[in-house]
């Protein structure tokens, strides 16, 4: 019976071809939109999380406060506020793994005949182990690169494409930045942007000593613009910020009627937000993409009751013959669930093509999931249903006597 | 009463029908007993109005009566739920429309077989008994053609074998000729005489006295209730 019926469904899509494809080109195009926007979406939170992965675990970064000169009020983290004894201080704190005072800034580096600007961050061993970032060649430096100010430095892959030859090993050479030379020990690996797309692999990591007394230069012995706190568990972090904001107005004599002079950026906070950005978004993508999905199935019942009267005399005349209410309700049915199963079927073949031209054709990260492709699929059999079943019962409704008079 | 309704194929009594219209009530049929005997060949005549069509709705099960009995082959079928008529409707009667009323995009073997479709028969079988009905109204070569490919009276034809296919008890026919030539409508008189002969129950609706002449019972219709009930002249029987 079902065989003879799909069979019957199937002739009478291919009975009106242009009719058909018109009508499943709705489903075609809501179905590959819904495939294409989810994989846009998941891509973009795919890719979040993969920057999130780059920045290192439990991290806060405390920045100096903004400072005011005869009225001139410098911007955050340009003050002087933070001192080294901060950053150590802040180590002896309960929950608190790894510490790293840095200093960091844009400068022009220089090596033979080229030269590039770069983000010089003047730390201490600590903060390469906080934000979990590896040497991929050479050494990292050590305390006594910070102890005696050696000039080494570390350099990120995009330092090492700007100013080197392909076939050129860094290792061993030398780089001038503000006409100090710096001795390269080792390569970063490599870590991609950062949530607010900077290329973190355009950074130079020098000792913070050599730092400010031959890159930046320090008005106040000791100074430093950030601290880089790791917490020693996610859990931990709330306790952390707290101690840390309590010890720093502790020791930089804040009244209790004055305000913070450092900040505390929660990079964990930042990225949840990021995360949570993409997934609105995707979710927004995914909603809109729905609507057509909608639309597609309001025109297959338009179709479909279209179809139902012009076939009011055939469905007398089954009727006469013996088919019963729910046999002329299935085979209407089933003729909906088809036109939209293909159109869903063609639809997903279109947005998933669509999505790897994306691919192709942009740096877009694009993630195509099982059950994203899954959903599609139940979606569009369901509209099909649900949009089918009112002009099959009204198919199944009709008197077969007023049926077979229809002319 | 069992042995009786054995031997009657249709027992109707005192079957009224009365349509709800906009000017109020409006009785079709007033009142109408009727029996035919099993292998009986009658022919229902009346003016437009005159509630014959009505009455045959109701003899094909594809209405129910306002109030009255209705008996088919002995089961009381006046107020019987819609799927249990569409079961009547598929296994105990064979209709033949005036307009043929083949499905345009069957084939003719499909079209034949359609019944046999909700009788839940296999596909082979209902390949071979479509072919083999085919054969019998003498269209053995046309099982992959189109409706609209053949004549009128040929379309009626496979009509007929879609009417026989489920092996009815009774045919019910309105007005079998009416789209036909004379010629084509004497074949396919012809052809329900023979069916008669071989004892399936004839019910025709029909305004052609030539045609009613076939018949062995003409029953007449006026304003709701039969007003003659007499066997055909035999000497009227018209020769062609």
């Amino acid at each position: 019976m079902l065989s003879v019926m799909l069979g019957e469904a199937w002739h009478a899509m291919g009975c009106n071809r242009l009719r058909t494809a018109l009508t499943m080109l709705g489903m075609v195009i809501g179905v590959g939109s819904v495939v294409l926007m989810m994989a846009i979406g998941q891509g973009a939170q795919y890719a979040v999380a993969q920057t999130i992965s780059t920045m290192g675990s439990n991290l806060y970064v405390i920045i100096a406060g903004w400072t005011q000169q005869a009225g001139v009020r410098s911007g955050g983290g340009y003050g002087f506020t933070l001192r080294l004894g901060d950053a150590d201080a802040i180590e002896e704190l309960d929950g608190v793994s790894l510490v790293a005072p840095a200093h960091q800034g844009t400068q022009q580096v220089v090596y033979g005949s080229k030269n590039w600007s770069s983000v010089i961050v003047g730390t201490t061993p600590a903060y390469l182990e906080a934000r979990a970032w590896s040497v991929a060649s050479g050494y990292g430096m050590d305390d006594s690169d910070v102890r005696s100010a050696t000039r080494v430095a570390l350099v990120g892959k995009t330092v090492v494409e700007s100013l080197f030859e392909a076939d050129e090993e860094p290792l061993g050479k030398t780089i001038r930045i503000r006409n100090t030379p710096f001795t390269i020990i080792g390569t970063l690996a490599p870590k991609g942007q950062n949530l607010d797309g900077r290329d973190q692999d355009d950074t130079i990591i020098v000792p913070l000593t050599t730092a400010q007394r031959k890159v930046f230069g320090v008005p106040f012995a000791g100074s430093i613009r950030q601290i880089v706190v790791q917490a020693e568990s996610n859990e931990a972090m709330p306790a952390v910020e707290k101690s840390v904001t309590a010890l720093l107005r502790q020791r930089h004599r804040l009244r209790a009627d004055q305000d913070n002079d450092f900040y505390i950026r929660n990079l964990a906070a930042a990225a949840d937000s990021a995360a949570e950005t993409t997934r609105v978004m995707s979710l927004l993508l995914g909603a809109i993409a729905s609507v057509s999905l909608l639309v597609g199935g309001i025109g297959i019942m338009n179709i479909m009751l279209v179809s139902v009267t012009e076939r009011t005399r055939e469905i007398g005349v089954r009727m006469a013959i013996g088919a019963r209410q729910k046999d002329i309700l299935a085979q209407f049915l089933l003729e909906a669930i088809m036109i939209s199963i293909t159109g869903c079927l063609i639809g997903l073949a279109l947005g998933i093509g669509s999505a790897l031209a994306v691919n192709a054709l942009t740096d877009m990260v694009i993630v195509i999931s099982g059950s994203a492709v899954l959903v599609a699929f139940v979606v569009a059999a369901g509209v099909g249903v649900f949009f089918g079943f009112y002009p099959a019962r009204k198919a199944a409704a009709l008197d077969p006597i007023e049926a077979l008079r229809y002319q | 009463m069992r042995v009786d309704a054995e031997d009657n194929v249709i027992r109707v009594a005192r079957l009224t029908k009365t349509y709800e219209t906009a000017a109020g009530p409006f009785p079709a049929l007033r009142g109408v007993d009727l029996d035919i005997r099993r292998g009986e060949y009658v022919a229902i005549m009346g003016p437009s109005g005159s509630g014959k069509s009505t009455f045959m709705n109701l003899l094909g099960c594809l209405d129910t009566p306002s109030s009255g009995e209705y008996a088919l082959v002995g089961r009381n079928v006046a107020h019987l739920p819609g799927d249990e008529l569409a079961a009547l409707r598929n296994r105990t009667i064979g209709f033949v429309f005036q307009g043929f009323n083949l499905l345009p995009r069957m084939t003719l073997e499909d079209n034949v077989a359609l019944p046999l479709v909700y009788a839940h028969v296999e596909r082979e079988e209902r390949r071979r008994r479509a072919r083999e009905m085919l054969a019998r109204v003498g269209l053995e070569g046309y099982a992959r053609s189109l409706p609209a490919r053949i004549s009128g009276g040929q379309q009626q034809r496979v009509a007929i074998a879609r009417a026989l296919i489920n092996g009815p008890r009774l045919i019910l026919a309105d007005e079998p000729t009416g789209n036909l030539d004379s010629h084509t409508s004497e074949e396919i008189m012809t052809f329900f005489r023979e069916l008669n002969d071989e004892g399936i129950t004839i019910v025709l609706v029909t305004h052609e006295a030539d045609i009613a002449a076939h018949a062995e019972r003409q029953v007449r219709f006026l304003d709701g209730l039969i007003v003659s009930d007499r066997p055909t002249p035999r000497m009227e029987m018209p020769t062609c």
